[in-house]
């Protein structure tokens, strides 16, 4: 970890990380949107609205890896006061915010013609809207002070508090049996889920890990420039006084 | 292929869902590379004044 704590060499490191990762991410989107929408079955009870799934279920992935970034870059940056540390945590949110939104509508888009309703106040439905939330209010507050550190500091607590939402989300289909089905794919015993419909949604699931991972690190390297722009502006501010 | 656009009597559940999904990527994708353009643009304006400012100090 203290090794990524210099500037500089999270930039070398990011550099090389980068076009891998958008590499993968182009060859396994366009695969998988080939399989996701035409060389895949339909579901035996959920016809054609199962090809939602290849679509939500990534999403519903990154927007929890989205906030245990957030969260646990922001324990590294209160602990260590890594610069880089505090940059990730606000580059992870608006990433996981959008993922989170589009899990929340697909959900529904999902949910109308399967349950008959575009919303329930399902434990699941309802602890994602809490995790969206969490999202907007870590970025809300982040910027909320004319010193950046300070507001890096009060959001990452908000981000570690909030944490405690994660495991709910996970388990909240185990623990409040309602209408969201459990787990089908990470769960004890292996994934029960059709290897037709299995590869779409691992090519899926991969290629939006991989867009994550290059998204978060271009704007984590963006958040170096703007900062070093900063310190630049106060610098400039000390010369004149 | 019409068959294909109505996805079995879903499309118009199915077809949103990949619109917002390409909408979504698109949009972070070009968000992030606006972004860094300008403040890549803006650095480079600062080191390029930096030399001059360093002279007159």
């Amino acid at each position: 970890m203290h090794r990524f704590a210099n500037p500089a060499r999270f930039l070398k490191i990011a550099g090389r990380i980068r076009p891998f990762a958008a590499l993968v991410a182009v060859l396994t989107l366009i695969p998988g949107l080939y399989f996701a929408l035409f060389a895949s079955p339909a579901d035996y009870q959920q016809g054609d609205t199962v090809r939602i799934m290849y679509i939500h279920v990534p999403s519903a992935w990154l927007a929890m890896a989205g906030y245990s970034t957030m969260a646990l870059a922001s324990a590294v940056a209160l602990v260590w006061r890594h610069p880089v540390a505090e940059l990730t945590a606000r580059s992870a949110a608006p990433i996981g915010a959008a993922f989170t939104l589009l899990c929340l509508v697909t959900g529904s888009l999902w949910g109308k013609p399967m349950w008959g309703t575009w919303w329930v106040w399902d434990a699941r439905l309802t602890s994602v809207l809490v995790l969206f939330f969490l999202y907007l209010g870590y970025i809300a507050l982040a910027d909320a002070f004319d010193d950046p550190e300070r507001g890096g500091r009060a959001a990452g607590l908000l981000a570690i508090v909030g944490a405690v939402n994660v495991p709910i989300i996970k388990f909240s289909v185990d623990w409040w049996n309602t209408l969201h089905q459990p787990a089908s794919v990470m769960k004890l015993g292996g994934p029960s889920i059709h290897p037709d419909m299995l590869l779409p949604l691992g090519l899926m699931a991969v290629g939006f890990t991989a867009a994550y991972a290059w998204l978060l690190l271009r704007n984590v390297e963006t958040a170096l420039l703007e900062r070093k722009l900063r310190m630049a502006e106060l610098a400039d501010l000390d010369l004149a006084r | 292929m019409s068959g294909f656009f109505a996805m079995g009597g879903y499309a118009a559940f199915i077809w949103p869902t990949y619109g917002l999904a390409i909408l979504t990527m698109l949009g972070l994708l070009i968000w992030t590379m606006r972004r860094h353009a300008r403040a890549a643009k803006l650095v480079a304006e600062l080191e390029a004044r930096r030399p001059r400012r360093r002279g007159v100090v």
